[in-house]
């Protein structure tokens, strides 16, 4: 097997044997048939030189960078950075050289010449607050170059919570109006890849599917893909054994919290959330927030911001009770106040009761 | 409405409503039903051992000589939801927790498959008691809409919990939040029904056996 991708790959060190092993795990992430391995390392290898190499556009909206940093960061120079070789990024404002007009034209260019055909991934919220005058990029809000770079493309990719659900900008009060991808775009195929940040191998595993199969990989009811969403974090979780055995942490520094023991009591929201952090981890397979001692924040579900706070746990009240010290006065006073009534009833029967003497029985 | 937030409301203002309703009703039925009395009985007490107040309460927990033999799906029927309904409400971790952030009182758990036992054993203790009222024809005849009705809401929140860490049906977080929904039904009905034996059982029968004690009936 060659390809322009094997060629860049050995010029970077990277084996031909590294790369199947690489596709093949991918592809086991993903449930597909061993075959599946295979298949994409030919597609990916066979990938057309430069000029012709599947084009993705990037647009990132109200966003924080962190979706770009960290697949960047985490996976630069690995085999999966290099999977973007198989690409062609034609706008990414963060990567990018070019700046201004220039961005601009690229982006255009790119969006003209691949008409019907590119990847378009989103980062960031779409703000509908004024207008979308919350956001804007080269003079046009976020709304109006959604609409525009939807209407060319294949399908979406909407990277990160904010794109996939609205994230943290859509959190109450929500002051800009932020809404999801899917909110506005209605007519093509949108893929969520929710996280604050998403794991990096699920947005490869995406444009490996892409790149080999030419369509999404299959999706769940919020549009995520099943194989790196299909299970909850709790349920993979190296820690479940011991909220099993009823074993909690109390606080970040108690012995429970020494020896390693489950984090539902401190807010731990892995219960709820489905993400494939558990098995995948996190920085080439590092490590992941509960294996660093904290409980899982739900990133990569709708409103998680929301949720009744990062520290509670789950079985407890998500709002402090507002209602309960009122309540019990009222029944209370209701209680105290039917007892009155009953006595009064009680004394006017009693008022009431006519003694029967032997006359009146006589009568 | 989307599952997190259904989940988040249910654990937020419906839990706050639901408790409300429930303090509400439990502290009004309770200071109304002590606060009837009864006239004084002036007559000489003639208390008899074994017919005092705390006896009683013991006493008619078990049951009398014979009456497991004659109505055996009743008396261990009821026995076994009963106690199976305590054990998942007060020893599973979860509901300790919930119970220690509402009150600071918490006690040790049971391991989380001990649980998942109970409740199946419970599901089909209450599906055995059910299937009797159905079927005997006095039972079927004694029952009121009341009873079917507290019969489904004390059976919801074992279904739903358990369906819920089982990933039954719906995924977990839909289920999880039909849990806390169906408790929290369970806790607005609780005070305005016969469920409300759970705060007077024990009353009554002191107060019965007290008076019955009085009169020096030995029971």
């Amino acid at each position: 097997m060659q390809g322009p991708l094997i060629d860049t790959l050995a010029r970077q060190g990277v084996t031909r044997r590294t790369f199947f092993k690489y596709c093949a795990t991918l592809a086991s992430l993903m449930a597909l048939p061993p075959s599946a391995g295979r298949a994409m390392a030919e597609a990916m290898a066979a990938a057309p030189a430069a000029s012709r190499r599947p084009s993705v556009i990037w647009l990132p909206f109200q966003e924080c960078t962190g979706c770009t940093e960290s697949i960047t960061r985490s996976h630069s120079p690995s085999i999966e950075g290099l999977i973007f070789d198989a690409i062609s990024l034609d706008y990414q404002e963060t990567l990018m050289a070019a700046a201004g007009h220039q961005a601009e034209e690229a982006l255009h260019n790119a969006m003209k010449e691949n008409e019907g055909k590119y990847l378009l991934i989103v980062d960031g919220s779409v703000p509908l607050g004024l207008d979308g005058a919350y956001s804007c990029i080269a003079g046009k809000t976020n709304l109006e170059s959604l609409k525009e770079a939807a209407k060319g493309a294949a399908a979406i990719v909407a990277m990160g919570s904010c794109a996939a659900f609205g994230g943290i900008p859509k959190a109450n009060p929500n002051p800009t109006g932020a809404v999801a991808v899917s909110d506005i775009i209605k007519d093509k195929p949108i893929i969520n890849i929710p996280g604050c940040p998403p794991i990096p191998v699920v947005i490869t595993g995406v444009l490996a599917h892409f790149l080999t199969f030419g369509s999404l990989p299959e999706l769940d009811k919020l549009g995520r893909p099943k194989a790196f969403y299909g299970e909850t974090i709790h349920d993979r979780c190296y820690r479940r054994p011991f909220y099993d055995q009823g074993k909690f942490a109390k606080t970040f520094d108690d012995e429970g919290a020494r020896k390693g023991w489950c984090l539902f009591e401190l807010g731990c929201k892995g219960p709820v959330t489905y993400n494939a952090c558990a098995t995948v981890k996190w920085n080439g397979g590092t490590s992941w927030p509960v294996e660093s001692g904290h409980g899982c924040l739900g990133c990569s579900e709708p409103d998680f911001w929301d949720g009744g706070g990062f520290y509670r746990a789950l079985s407890m009240p998500a709002d402090p009770l507002k209602m309960a010290a009122t309540a019990a006065a009222v029944g209370a006073a209701a209680g105290v106040a039917i007892t009155f009534a009953n006595r009064a009833k009680k004394s006017s029967a009693k008022a009431a009761h006519e003694t029967v003497t032997l006359a009146d029985l006589e009568k | 409405m989307n599952e997190m937030q259904f989940l988040t409301w249910v654990r937020g203002p419906a839990l706050d409503i639901a408790i409300g309703i429930f303090l509400l009703g439990v502290l009004w039925r309770l200071i109304e039903i002590y606060s009837l009395g009864r006239k004084v009985d002036v007559a000489p007490g003639r208390h008899r051992d074994g017919a005092s107040g705390l006896h009683t309460v013991f006493r008619r927990s078990v049951p009398p000589p014979g009456m497991v033999k004659r109505s055996p799906v009743t008396y261990i029927g009821g026995y076994v939801f009963h106690i199976g309904l305590a054990i998942i409400v007060f020893l599973f971790e979860p509901h300790i927790i919930l119970i220690r952030d509402l009150t600071g009182l918490s006690w040790p758990g049971l391991p989380s498959q001990v649980i998942d036992l109970v409740s199946v054993i419970t599901l089909g203790a209450m599906l055995v008691v059910l299937a009797d009222r159905i079927k005997s024809p006095v039972k079927r005849y004694l029952s009121t809409f009341s009873d079917w009705f507290t019969w489904t809401l004390t059976f919801l929140p074992v279904l739903t919990g358990w369906m819920a860490v089982q990933h039954l049906l719906l995924p977990y977080t839909t289920m999880l939040a039909l849990h806390i929904l169906s408790v929290e039904l369970l806790l607005i009905v609780l005070p305005f029904t016969k469920l409300f034996h759970a705060f007077t059982v024990f009353g009554s029968r002191w107060y019965l056996g007290k008076i019955n004690g009085h009169r020096g009936v030995p029971v």
